[in-house]
């Protein structure tokens, strides 16, 4: 077993390499300049030759690439063009603001999309999984920026319940709506999942044994669930990770200072290295995610692990 | 059990100290205030995030030497005396400015203001060997101190700035630098990101929290210098919120008393929900910056007027819901350096298929130009629609306008560089918001023909020997009164030449609460949320 996760995180290096370069290609392919948002409009070229400099701006692409990776195998990511600050010390918040919400949102999702997607596979072809499905798939359909705005006019405009944006400090009443909204997809995606699952699972001669050996309802249904257990880790945590990475549209539609708002502004302001820092960071965590769940699934299934 | 003791002790001291806070929480005049911005300015003296970052920190916590006075709606903002009670150039060089310093000011953390501070930060701007110098701060400051070339102190309440040459706006200037405590940056063991964290100006506000991207929170000075500009409000919560519709969202729920930037298509929504839509002239220009590059049409005199006849700027106006009005020139017709242009600039179609007939373009052979524009940016306004209704003015008379949309740190990047740099080739004209705040960026630093990027603001190369020579003698007249005459005469002269193509000028909307009194919104970028509490 150890080799197998010795050899899981090897594979991870040529990808983590990989999506270093292209990061870093992707946000200085972009158009504009990046000390743009920085610099005095009139600014000399002395001055901006000073800065470019200080920034390591002005050296060839390929340079700034190998002297950026080797500070970040350092845990050295840079300081922020816009505030000077550590880029870390602008991503650890903001990670853990998205970790929040992605928390939360993956727990709603996992419960709702679990249901229903079992109550469907329960009673396929019939009434009620022809509404489960068209739930999910709607669901999946929606664009969340839509489906938050929708929240927001609904429940803070008219209705007045529920806060419209922000953290609000830390009042949990601020998280109900960029929760839903986060989580309609992936409900939406766990459904179908699960109620894939449990159809070809429940197909399957050991259901059938299991019924023949006398076992209840209830009893089956422990065994299908433990049988589909894998097949959710897996989209879980690759939803769980996506989360992670925040999403820029409902963290600024909701003001939430999650990844997401974080890459928004960077954008905007051409904040190289936090672009830079932030991709590369969840880009890590994506792979971590998969890497864990490759791992877990190996104790939840003993195939896995056989293999 | 010990989980029951734990929950217990919890509850019952979470209760005990929402006894103890509710008191005090009931009695605090708070005003919550959504910004369009998507992080909070830099805190440690010169902010970031453009004129709102000043607005909301920079002017709140900090003061300059010279300051605006921002307490009348009726005219344009003046230069009033900050923590310099007076300042002068000297007669003989006009480059010696002496600064009469403002006594008895002490920092939010109690240290004194003096000569010494002034020059300090002076140092953390410019100095580069200096230990306080900030690198972040003096990016931002740039534009302010780029014409100062020396400064010392005369004696405790006097500074004397010298500057690289004549410049009678250097008041205008030193304006926007701001004045950050040495003995706060000593305390932080000289780390300006802790600095960032407990800053410490002589401004009427002190920042008691700050959670990045989401919020800072101000509480007011109680022993600021000016008794009249004592906050009355006991906290300002400054909040990001990039997106207007999540604004506009966040002030109907009554999660936020006053909002910046409303879009248009909202205010009706916000007025039936009672809320007050507060406008105001702003110097703040939507304009096309034409190319005077070889081979532009725009050389010809001809097409730029029929270009500034064509446009629909009632009908521009009335789509963009009220929130501008009509331009007639860089500045209103009231302002004190409007002067007294011939070309009136209007909706006059007729002229101006006349003027286009005679360059020898018309509708049917129309002159085929480009304009770059960006999707969104700081004051922007709404660049797309607005592009596209003129866009079709324009075609009505003979133009046939290509816009080459990119995104706003792009335009920002075209901007910087001349209009006959080679990535500005092709480029007849750049859709680029400007500010009218000081005589250089607003009339001198556009008209003058030496004053190309990065030098100066007159990005399509406009050559006029008369205009070259009045901008020069605006910028040497150190008398107001006779400044604001030449600077009258220079603006009515590149009207006349129709220099630019003048839209709009914004009128800077914002939305507050019903119960939200006090505030007067100033003809400025920036405002004073001193008297502005909420009811």
């Amino acid at each position: 077993m150890l080799r197998y996760v010795i050899h899981r995180i090897f594979y991870t290096l040529p990808i983590a390499i990989g999506v270093s370069l292209v990061c870093f290609a992707l946000v200085h392919l972009a158009p504009g300049d990046p000390l743009s948002a920085i610099l005095p409009e009139n600014a000399s070229p002395q001055i901006i030759a000073e800065i470019r400099a200080a920034y390591g701006l002005d050296k060839p692409l390929p340079v700034q690439y190998v002297i950026w990776l080797g500070k970040v195998l350092t845990g050295d990511l840079g300081a922020s063009i816009k505030t000077g600050q550590p880029v870390l010390r602008e991503i650890i918040p903001a990670v853990g603001n998205s970790l929040i919400l992605a928390a939360a949102a993956i727990c709603l999702a996992f419960a709702a999309g679990s249901v229903l997607g079992g109550v469907a596979g329960y009673t396929r072809n019939r009434v009620l999984d022809r509404v489960v499905t068209s739930t999910a798939i709607t669901g999946v359909s929606l664009p969340h920026y839509w489906v938050g705005m929708v929240l927001i006019v609904l429940f803070s405009v008219e209705l007045g319940w529920l806060p419209a944006s922000g953290m609000g400090g830390g009042n949990w009443q601020n998280m109900i709506l960029p929760t839903i909204t986060l989580a309609v997809i992936p409900a939406g995606i766990i459904a179908r999942s699960v109620r894939a699952s449990v159809i070809e699972i429940r197909k399957q001669e050991f259901v059938q044994t299991l019924y023949a050996k006398g076992l209840d309802g209830r009893r089956v249904l422990q065994h299908v669930a433990k049988n589909v257990a894998p097949t959710v880790m897996a989209v879980m945590g690759l939803q769980f990770a996506q989360m992670l990475g925040g999403s820029i549209l409902v963290e600024t539609v909701f003001a939430w200072p999650g990844t997401g708002f974080l890459l928004n502004a960077a954008i905007f302001t051409r904040d190289l290295p936090i672009l830079q820092g932030t991709i590369l960071v969840l880009a890590m965590i994506f792979v971590a995610m998969n890497l864990l769940v490759d791992i877990l699934q190996m104790f939840v299934d003993p195939r896995v692990k056989r293999s | 059990m010990a989980f029951t003791r734990f929950v217990a002790s919890l509850f019952a001291t979470s209760t005990l100290a929402l006894a103890l806070t509710a008191p005090t929480q009931a009695a605090e005049k708070v005003l919550r205030v959504a910004s369009t911005m998507s992080d909070i300015p830099l805190t440690t003296g010169q902010p970031s995030q453009g004129g709102e970052g000043q607005r909301f920190i920079g002017y709140a916590l900090y003061d300059a030497l010279v300051s605006w006075d921002m307490s009348r709606s009726d005219i344009p903002a003046p230069l009033a005396p900050g923590l310099a009670l007076s300042w002068a150039a000297d007669e003989a060089t006009r480059t010696k400015w002496t600064f009469k310093l403002r006594p008895d000011v002490k920092f939010h953390d109690g240290s004194a203001f003096d000569a010494e501070a002034v020059v300090w930060n002076l140092d953390k701007l410019m100095k580069r060997d200096s230990p306080q110098f900030d690198q972040a701060q003096s990016t931002q400051a740039g534009f302010y101190v780029l014409n100062i070339a020396s400064y010392k102190v005369i004696d405790p309440m006097t500074v004397e700035i010298t500057t690289k040459k004549p410049d009678a706006v250097f008041p205008f200037q030193i304006v926007g630098v701001m004045i950050s405590s040495p003995a706060r940056w000593k305390e932080m063991g000289g780390d300006w990101n802790k600095v960032a964290y407990k800053p410490s100006g002589t401004g009427p506000w002190m920042l008691d929290k700050l959670v990045q991207r989401e919020r800072a929170e101000l509480v007011k000075n109680p022993n600021y210098w000016n008794p009249k500009r004592i906050p009355q409000s006991d906290r300002m919560v400054l909040l990001t919120m990039p997106d207007p519709n999540t604004r506009v969202a966040a002030l109907l729920s009554k999660q936020v008393d006053w909002i910046e930037a409303p879009p248009p298509d909202t205010l009706p929504r916000l007025k039936s929900a009672g809320m007050q839509i507060v406008t105001n002239k702003y110097p703040h220009n939507w304009p096309y910056i034409l190319s005077y590059s070889e081979g532009s049409p725009f050389l010809d005199i001809r097409v730029r007027k029929a270009a500034n006849l064509a446009i629909d700027r009632a009908g521009l106006v009335d789509f963009l819901g009220g929130t501008a009005t009509p331009s007639v020139g860089a500045v209103d017709a009231k302002h004190p350096w409007f002067g007294n242009p011939t070309f009136k600039i209007e909706y006059n179609p007729k002229e101006a298929l006349r003027l286009m007939k005679e360059a020898g373009y018309s509708p049917e052979k129309p002159l085929r130009v480009k304009f770059a524009i960006s999707t969104s940016g700081s004051g922007q306004m709404q660049p797309l629609p607005m592009n596209e209704f003129i866009q079709e003015n324009l075609r009505a008379v003979g133009f046939d306008v290509q816009l080459d949309v990119m995104e706003w740190e792009a335009l920002r990047s075209r901007r910087r560089m001349p209009s006959d740099a080679p990535e500005n080739a092709g480029i007849h004209a750049l859709n680029n918001s400007v500010s009218v705040v000081d005589p250089f960026n607003s009339l001198i630093g556009v008209a003058l023909s030496t004053a190309r990027p990065p030098m100066g603001y007159n990005w399509g190369g406009f050559k006029d020997p008369k205009a070259d020579e009045l901008a020069l003698a605006a910028g040497l007249e150190f008398d107001p009164k006779k400044q604001d005459e030449l600077l009258g005469k220079l603006h009515a002269y590149i009207v006349d030449q129709a220099m630019w193509i003048w839209v709009v000028q914004d009128l800077n909307p914002r939305a507050m609460a019903p119960n939200v009194k006090g505030f007067v919104q100033a003809q400025s970028w920036f405002q004073d949320l001193t008297p502005v509490s909420v009811q």
